[in-house]
C-alpha cells in the first residue's frame, strides 16, 4: 500500500479536488505548477536559506533523559516550537509564500483559528512586502486577542467572519470566498494539510523537512535514521504528515496520530475526527468529517483551538482507516496533564496542541530500548491563560 | 417517459426565461410549496431549490443567512422531499434542486436522484460535483432516472473547457456571470458583457442562462440579450426577507412583475 498522492490528488479513497468551477482556474493554475516550482533549484535555494536563517532550521531532535526515565523508554523531542514564532506552521507559510510569488500573485489571504497560522502568514508577508488578508472566526478573534495584535501589527488586515459557528470552519469558508471572488491576483495560504488538490500534498511536502532532519539526527544520535514509534498531534494534520513523510512507507516506524477527544469521545464535545467521522466533503476535499444524518458540518470541540477542525487531511484519512496509524483521542483533562509533565520534567512548555502528542506516550508500550520521537509542534506562549488557569485550581 | 419540463420551457421561450432561486425551508420551515405555487403564477418560468447546508462556500453572505435561518427552522434534504412529494399536483414549471455535494452524498447519490424521480424534480445543480467525477461516476446513474444534471460555466472557463462542460450539461448551462460568490450587484459590467458575446459565439449544443448577481429587470433584459435568461437569487431572498407592511404574497408578485415586466 502506498500513501503518496495519487495522480487525480487522492490518497486511496480520500482527498480530490471537489470545488465549484469558480474555483477551477485558481486550483488548476496551483496542480499545474507546483511540483516544477517546488522541485526547482531556485525555488529550493531560496526555500532553504529561509528555513535555515529565518526559521531557524534545523531545528534540534532533544533527548529528553526525563520523560524517557519516566516512561521507561528512549524519548526524543522534534523541536519544532523553536522556529520562528513558536510552531511548524511557518516551514509552510514560507513555501506557499515563495510559491505565490513564483505564480505572481500580489494578495495573500488565509484562515486562522487560534491565529498560529494566521500569524505565520502574516510574518512571511511583512518579511516580503506581500498584503495579507486573514480571515478569522468572530469568536476566535475574541478568544485570542493577542494573536490578533500581533497579525496587525505585522500588518495584516484581519477579518472577523460572522458566518456559520464563528469559528475556524467558518473562516475557511470566507477565505474560499475571498478566493473566488479575487481569482487573478490572490494566492490562498491554507493552513494545513487540508482544502482541495494540490494543497494537502504541497503543505505535506513544505513540512517533510520535519522528516528530513529526524532522519539525519537518528542517525547522529542512536546510530539508525528512523525511530520505532513516532508520535504526533492531528487537527488538520500538517505537522504530523511532516514528521510522517520520510517514514510512511516504512513498516518499521509505528505512526501514532494523538487527536483532541475534548470532554471525550462520547461526550458530543469532542475534535476526534477519524475516529468518529465519516466520509464527506469539507473545503473540497473528500476526507473523515463530523456531521450529522443531514450532511450538515458539526462544530468540534477541544481545548486547544488548533486541533477543532471538524475535519482532517484526506492523508490522515487515509493512514487511519487503512491502520497505518495508530490513532489515539486525547481528552482535555489528559492533554493538561502532559503539558505540565512536560514542563516539569524537561523545563519546555509545550503548545496545548502538542500536549495531545506527548500524552500519547501514556498509551503507547514501547520498550526500553526503543526509540520514540514526539513531534513537539509548537510552544504554549500562546496557551499561557489556560495553564496558569489550571495551576490555580 | 415524457419529455423533460426543460426542454420544453426552453422549447417554448427562446428569451426572457425567468429563474428563481429559494432556499427551501425559508422564511419559515413550510414555505416552500407555497412559494414554488406563488411564483408559478405570477411568471416564474423555472425555480432552483436550493438545499440549505452549513458551510455554503459559493455562496455570498444573503444566501448563506437564508441557508442558516432553514437549518435553524429544521429542514433538512429528507424533510424537504417529502414535502415536495405532492408538488406536481399544482406546480407545473420546471424546478432543479440547487445544494452541495455533501448532503447529497450523505443520502446516497442514488437515492437522492430516485426521490428527485418521484417529486417529479427536473434536473439538478452541484457546484461542487467537478464535471469529470460527474461524467465517470454519476453520469449513466442521471439517465437511468431521469435526472438533469445541469453545470456552471464561468469567466474564466477556457474554451475547451467550456466544450466539454456544455456537452455534458443537461436541458442547459449555468453562466455564473462574474467570478464571485452569489450576491446582489446593480448592473452587468462590460467584461461580462464580453464573456457572454464569447459564449453566445461558440453556439454551445444546450441553451445558457445567466445567473449570480442578476438583481433587477435591466439586469434580466441585458443577461436575456446575451442568453435565453436569467436566475436570480439573492435579489429575490432579499424579497423574502423584508420585513414591511406587504404580505408576503404581495411582494413575490410584485418582484416577479417588476422583472419580467408584466
Ligand atoms: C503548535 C500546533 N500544533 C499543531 C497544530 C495543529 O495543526 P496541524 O494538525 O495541521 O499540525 C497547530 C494549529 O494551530 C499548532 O499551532
Amino acid at each position: 500500500m502506498g500513501f503518496a498522492v495519487d495522480m487525480q490528488g487522492f490518497y486511496g479513497e480520500y482527498g480530490g479536488a471537489y470545488i465549484p468551477e469558480m474555483l477551477y482556474p485558481n486550483i488548476k493554475e496551483l496542480e499545474d505548477s507546483y511540483l516544477n516550482i517546488v522541485q526547482s533549484e531556485s525555488f529550493q535555494l531560496r526555500f532553504r536559506h529561509l528555513l535555515k536563517d529565518y526559521a531557524g532550521r534545523p531545528t534540534p531532535l532533544f533527548r529528553a533523559e526525563r520523560l524517557s526515565e519516566h516512561f521507561g523508554t528512549q524519548i526524543f523531542l522534534k523541536r519544532e516550537d523553536l522556529n520562528h514564532t513558536g510552531a511548524h506552521k511557518i516551514n509552510n507559510t514560507i513555501g506557499q509564500l515563495l510559491m505565490a510569488e513564483r505564480l505572481n500573485k500580489k494578495r495573500i489571504i488565509a484562515e486562522t483559528g487560534a491565529g498560529q497560522h494566521g500569524v505565520a502568514t502574516a510574518t512571511v508577508c511583512a518579511l516580503t512586502g506581500m498584503e495579507c488578508i486573514v480571515y478569522m472566526g468572530a469568536l476566535d478573534v475574541e478568544r485570542q486577542a493577542s494573536n490578533v495584535k500581533k497579525m496587525k501589527m505585522l500588518g495584516a488586515e484581519v477579518i472577523p467572519v460572522h458566518s456559520g459557528n464563528k469559528t475556524l470552519k467558518d473562516a475557511t469558508n470566507e477565505a474560499i470566498r475571498d478566493w473566488i471572488n479575487h481569482p487573478v491576483d490572490t494566492h490562498y495560504i491554507i493552513g494545513s494539510v487540508v482544502g482541495p488538490h494540490p494543497y494537502p500534498d504541497m503543505v505535506t511536502r513544505f513540512q517533510s523537512v520535519i522528516s528530513e532532519e529526524i532522519r539525519i539526527q537518528l542517525m547522529e544520535q542512536v546510530g539508525r535514521d528512523y525511530p520505532d514509534y513516532l508520535v504526533a498531534c492531528v487537527g488538520g494534520g500538517s505537522n504530523a504528515a511532516g514528521a510522517y513523510y520520510h517514514y510512511m512507507d516504512d513498516d518499521r516506524v509505528t505512526l501514532v496520530s494523538a487527536e483532541a477527544a475534548g470532554l471525550g469521545v462520547d461526550s458530543g464535545k469532542t475534535a476526534a475526527t477519524s475516529l468518529l467521522g465519516t466520509p464527506g466533503i469539507i473545503h473540497g476535499s473528500r476526507t473523515l468529517l463530523m456531521q450529522d444524518d443531514d450532511g450538515q458540518i458539526e462544530e468540534p470541540y477541544s481545548i486547544s483551538a488548533g486541533l477543532d477542525y471538524p475535519g482532517v487531511g484526506p492523508l490522515h484519512a487515509w493512514l487511519a482507516r487503512s491502520g497505518r496509524a495508530t490513532l489515539h483521542a486525547i481528552t482535555d483533562e489528559k492533554a493538561l496533564q502532559a503539558a505540565f509533565l512536560c514542563t516539569r520534567k524537561e523545563g519546555i512548555i509545550p503548545a496545548l496542541e502538542t500536549a495531545h502528542a506527548l500524552a500519547a506516550l501514556e498509551l503507547i508500550t514501547p520498550g526500553t530500548d526503543d526509540v520514540v520521537v514526539v513531534n513537539l509542534s509548537g510552544r504554549g506562549d500562546k496557551d499561557m491563560e489556560i495553564y496558569i488557569d489550571k495551576l490555580e485550581i | 417517459m415524457s419529455i423533460n419540463r426543460i426542454n420544453q420551457l426552453f422549447r417554448d421561450r427562446e428569451t426572457e426565461i425567468l429563474s428563481i432561486y429559494l432556499t427551501a425551508g425559508y422564511p419559515g420551515l413550510d414555505d416552500t410549496v407555497k412559494l414554488l405555487e406563488l411564483l408559478q403564477e405570477h411568471g416564474a418560468h423555472m425555480v432552483e431549490i436550493g438545499i440549505p447546508f452549513s458551510d455554503p462556500l459559493a455562496d455570498g453572505p444573503v444566501i448563506q443567512e437564508s441557508s442558516q435561518i432553514a437549518l435553524n427552522n429544521g429542514m433538512k434534504l429528507d424533510l424537504l422531499f417529502k414535502q415536495l412529494l405532492e408538488v406536481r399536483r399544482t406546480v407545473h414549471i420546471p424546478l432543479v434542486l440547487m445544494g452541495y455535494l455533501n448532503p447529497v452524498l450523505q443520502m446516497g447519490m442514488e437515492k437522492f436522484l430516485s426521490r428527485c424521480s418521484e417529486a417529479g424534480i427536473d434536473g439538478v445543480i452541484i457546484p461542487d460535483l467537478p464535471p469529470k467525477e460527474y461524467e465517470t461516476r454519476y453520469r449513466e446513474l442521471f439517465k437511468s432516472k431521469g435526472i438533469y444534471n445541469i453545470l456552471l460555466l464561468t469567466p474564466f472557463t477556457d474554451d475547451d473547457r467550456i466544450r466539454q462542460i456544455s456537452s455534458l450539461s443537461d436541458g442547459f448551462v449555468y453562466l455564473v456571470a462574474d467570478s464571485s460568490t452569489t450576491g446582489v450587484r446593480d448592473s452587468v459590467g462590460d467584461h461580462q458583457k464580453e464573456y457572454f458575446q464569447r459564449i453566445k459565439e461558440m453556439n454551445l449544443p444546450v441553451p445558457g442562462l445567466i445567473g449570480f448577481g442578476i438583481s433587477n429587470r435591466k439586469a434580466f433584459l441585458t443577461a436575456s440579450k446575451y442568453a435565453s435568461g436569467a436566475i436570480i437569487g439573492s435579489a429575490f431572498i432579499r424579497v423574502l426577507s423584508e420585513k414591511n407592511t406587504l404580505s408576503l404574497e404581495a411582494r413575490v408578485e410584485k418582484f416577479i412583475r417588476g422583472i419580467s415586466g408584466n
